[in-house]
């Protein structure tokens, strides 16, 4: 782990990538003490009439919404939402897709073509179509959004894990083990995990990634929490009030954040990817 | 030291055979049987080296990790201090792990790259429950390290694999082998991947290990010149039998099969004064799936008789402690 | 008549943290029909200098100083493009993984026949006839060149490789470790076929190998590599039975033999030189048993003899040197 952590120190993409997941982060932690104004609360002038897309100002930095809302109060608030689920899901990802290919990898057999099989089935399920149905089914909620992208996307970790750990099964030093008295348990966590830990690392960031991505989408859709103030669904709005080219100010910074989480996320693979392949690194 | 001492590990008609699919002619995949191991019967004394040469595929390794219950035998037994092993249930087989070791060849691959040399050492320890607690098997590491020739010990317990040359490591591998304080010990080409200069090092510490511990060592190698320098008694396998064992300087000085003759003559000397010779032997080793009939080694003999593509010939004793099978000397016919 | 000239050649690897001079000022003549063996142990520079002498180090080694002259053809001087050709038609490079380099979608005869048909502008059916001439050489049944590389034991793929290097009967051939995977037999009857075919026209050879054994059976002349440098350089059994320089000495006694009674085998303690810091005087120094203090930051001194030289400061006392590496104890020390 040291090892990882001293070789991700020298890659300049990864950091690239990690300051600017931290600095989302950050903003996600202190989003109250950032954010100027309610992000639901609808802004009036003095006089009284609402404040219907200003366009930015120092009172209100990115200007407000067609329902008088201060789109930078939206932004900060928003983080939350991008990063929780971000993180969450590809946490979840990242263990279930490793230890589904550790354990169908390490055992072989039945187990193996049962759990690869389950693997099929799930490359089967279109993503968006499946999000939206468990969105509807279940109600709209973060927690919801969650679960669909976790219940797809596991599939992509697994195999590549799988395809790991048949190789490193193999290997003397596992044999080794065994032969000390080694068990299953003791062999697949203490030997074989740890040299997976690079390449499900790759995965933690790029689900994190597409994690992103598609609650971005879902709440564009309208099948976001109402109650909740996302990027996607502020997008979402955008396009419901049919301001799309009228307020630039409503549409980029959403769109320019998503896009940059998302890069970071794709950045800290990558850094991960030269990590776990050193013939990458030599370049 | 024969004599005195006890049989520590003993086989008797040894079999393991593997379901292989091979594809026919016509393309059409068949089931075949692979003998891998043919009916061996070998035996170790306490504190004796046994060496077991052959060419690659002769089913050298398989006879190893069938010794070690990493596969099961497919028939016959095996003997540990009078106990069969040939067949344990889970509990057994971890008290058995403490007792039958190996140590691999490639000491590059035989240590895991992510473990200090210290975790390498008290991993077996901690399996088995062996020691007090943290503290004492440390120290039990540490001491077997230094035994193995690593000094100082505590230096090279915070080690990492590649901060070790290959010789290092296979001093590791060892002692690892030996921390459990077995009772019989596997090498497999323990040497072939180190530098020359320093293999009679390693071989050295094998054999005292052995001998001072009174374990019963078998080592495995296909170049019967090294084998010399660590065993007391040689095995030569062919295709899945034991063709020819017997004390290894009596073996190197008077060879009665053929085979162990061609595997002599064929083996490079280091003085460019006497040369090699190939006269004694034809072409390659067929695989094990297609055993010729009669005596396995027929087709390659350069004494090959009529009686030979027939019959498959017994194991007889030539003199004493000589074992040979072959008919040349006798001792027509198998049951 | 000289064929390859080295001369005074280094060759620098750049690594992430300095460079390591893998090559020192090296010097190395080979006449046609010469067949010389490269030995050292790993690391000694001995693949970094034939890769430089074929133009095919990986990208962070280059070659600093020094010209390899073949057939007064400046080699280090060539473009990419003119070396390409040169490599197949009369320099040929076979490698101890060479075996896995045949493309397994195929026929092995296919390939070989293509490596004629682009460098000899000939038809395809006079390329088959000379794959099925090259096959019989190499001792392989003709039949087989219909067959995928997958269907070849590793043994016969290192043929069909050796015959492939031949197809076009290059002057030179560089051989590095061609035959370590292999079993004694295989390796054997390997050598002993290319070196009849060297000799049937005349071709030269350069083996790199670490086994001294191999370049006793096989090499007219041997050059030892010790960090980087060659420390000694002669005729085989000159240099084999009375060797020179101390590091010669040991690695011979290092070697199991066969014949005659058993001796003990010698191990020299400690490690090779790290390349990448600068080495004052005889690199051997630091394991040498015979180190006195001028060999430590004097400049290296040469001495010829007959058809060799070596580098050791106790040039005048080898006889006695010589004497004391046969005994083990000589070579003895703690660890």
């Amino acid at each position: 782990m040291k090892n990882i952590f001293k070789l991700f120190k020298k890659n300049i993409i990864g950091i690239i990538g990690l300051s600017i997941f931290m600095f989302f982060v950050l903003v996600a932690i202190f989003a109250d003490q950032l954010a100027p104004y309610d992000p639901m609360e609808i802004q009036f002038f003095a006089e009284g009439g609402v404040k219907r897309l200003l366009s930015p100002s120092m009172g209100h930095l990115l200007g407000t919404t067609y329902m008088g809302r201060d789109i930078f109060s939206q932004m900060v608030i928003g983080t939350r939402i991008a990063v929780l689920v971000g993180v969450i899901s590809a946490v979840c990802v990242a263990f279930i897709g490793t230890n589904i290919g550790l354990i169908a990898g390490y055992f072989g057999g039945i187990v193996e073509r049962i759990l690869m099989g389950i693997v099929d089935v799930m490359y089967g399920i279109p993503f968006l179509p499946f999000a939206l149905i468990l969105v509807s089914v279940l109600g709209p909620g973060v927690q919801n959004v969650i679960l669909a992208i976790v219940l797809i996307t596991w599939r992509n970790s697994s195999r590549v894990i799988r395809a790991q750990v048949l190789s490193l099964k193999n290997r003397t030093f596992i044999e080794a083990a065994k032969l000390s008295g080694a068990s299953d348990f003791r062999i697949l966590y203490k030997h074989i995990a740890p040299n997976v830990v690079p390449v499900s690392l790759i995965y933690v960031s790029t689900s994190m990634a597409s994690a992103i991505m598609s609650e971005s989408s879902i709440s564009f859709l309208g099948l976001g929490d109402p109650m909740q103030v996302s990027w996607g669904r502020i997008l979402f709005t955008c396009y419901q009030s049919q301001a799309m080219f009228k307020a630039p100010w409503w549409v980029l910074p959403p769109g320019i954040a998503i896009t940059l989480l998302v890069l970071s996320g794709y950045m800290m693979g990558r850094a991960f990817e030269e990590i776990a392949n050193p013939k990458l690194r030599e370049r | 030291m024969n004599e005195n001492g006890s049989k520590v590990i003993e086989t008797i008609n040894l079999k393991k055979e593997f379901s292989v699919k091979v594809k026919n002619k016509g393309k059409i995949r068949e089931t075949r049987v692979l003998k891998a191991i043919d009916g061996i019967n070998l035996h170790v004394y306490e504190g004796e080296t046994l060496g077991l040469v052959g060419e690659s595929g002769c089913g050298k390794t398989t006879t190893a990790k069938v010794l070690l219950g990493l596969y099961p035998p497919s028939s016959g037994k095996i003997m540990l201090e009078g106990d069969d092993i040939s067949h344990l249930n889970r509990s057994q087989m971890k008290s058995f792990r403490k007792q039958a070791q190996m140590v691999f060849q490639d000491p590059y691959e035989s240590l895991n790259p992510r473990f200090k040399i210290k975790h390498t050492l008290m991993e077996p320890l901690e399996i088995h429950g062996i020691g007090k607690n943290k503290k004492e098997r440390y120290e039990m590491a540490k001491k077997i390290l230094g035994e193995a020739g690593l000094r100082p010990a505590e230096q090279f317990m915070e080690r990492f694999p590649h901060e070790m040359s290959g010789g290092q490591r296979q001093r590791v591998a060892i002692a690892r082998a030996l921390v459990l304080e077995p009772t019989f010990l596997i090498a497999d080409e323990p040497v072939s991947m180190l530098d020359v200069s320093i293999r009679a090092g390693i071989l050295k510490l094998l054999r005292s290990m052995i001998a001072e511990r009174k374990l019963a060592g078998i080592v495995i190698s296909h170049d019967i010149s090294l084998i010399r320098y660590i065993s007391d008694r040689t095995a030569v396998m062919y295709l899945g039998k034991i063709v020819e064992q017997a004390n290894t300087e009596a073996l190197i000085k008077k060879r009665y099969h053929p085979y162990s003759e061609a595997l002599l003559e064929a083996a490079p000397n280091p003085d460019p004064e006497v040369k090699f010779s190939l006269e004694k032997i034809k072409g390659e080793a067929p695989n094990a799936v297609d055993i010729p009939s009669g005596c396995r080694f027929h087709p390659r003999c350069p004494k090959c008789m009529e009686i030979c593509k027939e019959v498959e010939p017994k194991e007889i004793e030539i003199e004493e402690g000589h074992m040979v099978m072959c008919h040349l000397y006798g001792g027509a016919g198998n049951e | 008549m000289t064929l390859l000239d080295v001369q005074k050649l280094s060759i620098e690897y750049r690594l992430s943290d300095g460079k390591l001079r893998a090559v020192d000022q090296v010097s190395l003549k080979l006449e046609s029909g010469d067949v010389l063996g490269l030995v050292g142990e790993s690391g000694c520079g001995k693949s970094t200098l034939v890769k430089g002498i074929i133009n095919l180090l990986p990208s962070n080694g280059r070659i600093i100083e020094g010209d390899i002259v073949f057939e007064d053809v400046v080699l280090n001087k060539l473009s990419k493009e003119s070396m390409r050709k040169k490599r197949w038609k009369e320099i040929s490079l076979i490698t101890q993984s060479a075996m896995n380099s045949l493309n397994p979608v195929y026929r092995v005869g296919d390939q070989i026949a293509e490596v004629i048909i682009e460098h000899e502008k000939v038809g395809k059916r006079s390329a088959m006839e000379k794959a099925e001439e090259l096959f019989d050489l190499v001792g392989l049944d003709r039949g087989r060149l219909q067959d995928y590389p997958h269907q070849f034991s590793g043994g016969m793929k290192q043929r069909a490789i050796i015959a492939m290097s031949l197809a076009l009967n290059p002057k030179l051939i560089i051989a590095d470790e061609p035959t370590t995977a292999l079993d004694v037999i295989v390796q054997s009857q390997i050598l002993e076929r290319m070196n009849n075919l060297l000799k049937g026209y005349s071709g030269s050879m350069i083996l790199v190998t670490h086994d001294v054994s191999v370049v006793a059976q096989t090499c007219t002349k041997v050059a030892v590599m010790y960090g980087g440098k060659i420390v000694e350089y002669g005729d085989v059994v000159q240099v084999l039975k009375k060797p020179n320089h101390p590091y010669t000495m040991g690695l011979k006694n290092a070697f199991p033999s066969l014949i005659g009674e058993k001796r003990e085998l010698v191990s020299i303690s400690g490690t090779p030189p790290d390349l990448s810091k600068e080495i004052l005087g005889c690199r051997f120094a630091e394991r040498c048993p015979f180190v006195i203090e001028r060999c430590k930051g004097m400049s290296l001194e040469k001495t010829e003899v007959e058809n060799g030289y070596f580098y050791c400061i106790r040039h005048a006392e080898k006889e006695e040197l010589r004497k004391r590496a046969d005994l083990p104890e000589t070579w003895e020390s703690e660890v």
